[in-house]
């Protein structure tokens, strides 16, 4: 047992550090090793700058305290810092989790006065959010009808990407992740029926929410949509 | 067997009790048997707009209780034979009775009755819990305010979630045409954008209406002024006739559309 290959392989990148890891082997001897290549490297990188490291765990599933203890060891050392923890394995939980927030919810009613309607992913809306009403949604939210209370899209950290599009635009108060803004008309005009087919977004350069008729947003060319993440050619 | 309609607005002063009272007298109006009871337990007040408050012995706590029986609590109209009254007490609360008592109390007098009106106090706790638990249907009262037409859409919300009544109908009330002309006061249309539900009348606001309620008559007994015809008009909606909407002031409709056409509004 002593020619075997090494349990944890460090690779250094030009953009910091892999460490790519044995996904047969037993935890705890991941660990040792672990420990053990850090210590004896640890002049290497003793200076210049933190260099990110990078652990690659392939096929081996790691618990969440798992993740706190290989990111312990890491911080440990002055000059590493953990950039992340990949694993192609994810329990049906977490996967769960995150395929809800990929779907997009319909509902068709009214969102009246006092009713809070919120949904993991993306809110479809045939109806109306009266003023006092509460739309929500993880990602963003589309409402076929007019908007007149309040709509929260996106979660702190997240406002790339994420819309809220009404076809009446009339709203008491928007957020989108942890931007938030309100209206300045008075309450009496908020029953009348303009600002149709508008499109709120997070300006992240302004740092503020921006509400613009739809053909305006499609010339900024700015998020109208998940096919955005690819980034054009 | 006949049906409960529940008369609701979730803000005070709308005309929950006015709007009960002439609703249940234009019913009788039209030959049906009428009960109206009043839910306002410690604030009650129709049997004064009715002007049969010298007339009461038990009450609906009296009932509730078991102290009496029904038909010994029941005040007759001295107008009409075919109207009844069940009077709230008004030395207790909301809370000396409960909406299973209420809904019972409420089918007995169904059994007897062609429409039973429920007057609702305001409010959304127990008074309008008790007030809604035996409604087969319901009308919701507001005026043209953004306070009133905000409670309302909060209880049109409440109204639905509650799966015995149907889809409530909505009645505006004291509706000013200078007020709305001027931009003062919110059109019946805004008001429709955002409640969306059946509308069951539109009633102007008119003196008349306060000086009968002080005298204990309903102003739907008078029937020169605008306001009692619009409660008719509600009566016969409610027996399923379709009566065309008032058309209160054609010169100012007429004007208005002018002034939209010379986009003024």
């Amino acid at each position: 047992m002593t020619s075997r290959q090494p349990l944890v392989m460090m690779k250094g990148r030009k953009d910091g550090l892999v460490l790519v890891m044995n996904e047969t082997c037993s935890y705890d001897a991941l660990l040792q090793e672990l420990k053990e290549k850090l210590s004896v490297n640890h002049q290497l990188y003793k200076e210049g700058p933190a260099i990110p490291v990078k652990i690659q765990t392939g096929n081996r599933y790691v618990s969440r305290l798992q993740r706190t203890e290989l990111m312990d060891i890491i911080r440990s050392y002055d000059h590493l810092e953990v950039d992340g923890i990949e694993s192609n394995v994810m329990t049906r939980e977490e996967f769960e989790a995150e395929k809800s927030r990929e779907r997009l919810v319909s509902f068709t009613r009214i969102v009246r006065s006092g009713q809070v309607l919120s949904v993991e992913g993306d809110l479809f809306l045939i109806g109306d959010v009266n003023p006092g009403g509460v739309v929500s949604a993880t990602g963003s939210i589309y409402i076929l009808g007019a908007l007149r209370g309040i709509a929260a899209a996106g979660e702190p950290g997240n406002e790339q990407n994420r819309v809220i599009a009404a076809s009446i635009m009339k709203p008491t108060q928007l957020k989108i992740g942890r931007l938030m803004s309100r209206t300045e008309e008075e309450p009496l005009d908020e029953m009348k029926n303009d600002h149709v087919m508008e499109c709120a977004y997070a300006d992240l350069v302004l740092g503020k929410i921006v509400i613009d008729r739809l053909n305006a947003v499609m010339k900024k060319n700015l998020p109208t949509g998940r096919s955005r993440t690819q980034p054009e050619a | 067997m006949g049906e409960a309609i529940v008369v609701t607005s979730g803000k005070g002063g709308v005309g929950k009790t006015t709007t009960s009272a002439n609703v249940g007298t234009v019913l009788a109006l039209q030959g049906k048997k009428v009960c109206l009871v009043d839910t306002d337990i410690g604030l009650r007040n129709l049997d004064v707009v009715m002007g049969l408050e010298n007339r009461i012995i038990y009450d609906l706590v009296d009932v509730a209780s078991g102290r009496c029986r029904l038909n010994q609590a029941l005040v007759k109209d001295k107008r009409f034979d075919s109207l009844s009254m069940l009077p709230a007490a008004q030395t207790t609360d909301k809370n000396a009775v409960a909406p299973d008592e209420m809904k019972e109390i409420i089918d007995e007098l169904k059994s007897d009755y062609d429409y039973v009106i429920i007057d609702c106090p305001a409010g959304i706790e127990r008074g309008f819990q008790n007030a809604v638990a035996g409604a087969d249907h319901a009308i919701v009262v507001t005026t043209p305010e953004i306070s009133s037409v905000r409670d309302a859409d909060r209880v049109i919300g409440l109204l639905e979630q509650q799966e015995h009544i149907t889809p409530p109908r909505l009645v505006i009330n004291r509706i000013r045409h200078n007020m709305v002309r001027e931009g003062g006061m919110l059109e019946v249309d805004e008001i429709m954008n955002i409640l969306a539900i059946d509308l069951l009348g539109i009633i102007v606001d008119d003196d008349v209406v306060i000086s009968s309620s002080n005298k204990g008559e309903p102003a739907a007994l008078n029937p020169s002024s605008k306001a009692a015809q619009a409660y008719r008009n509600i009566g016969r909606r409610i027996l399923g006739e379709t009566v065309p909407l008032m058309a209160v002031n054609e010169k100012v409709t007429f004007l208005q559309r002018v002034k939209s056409l010379l986009g003024m509004r």
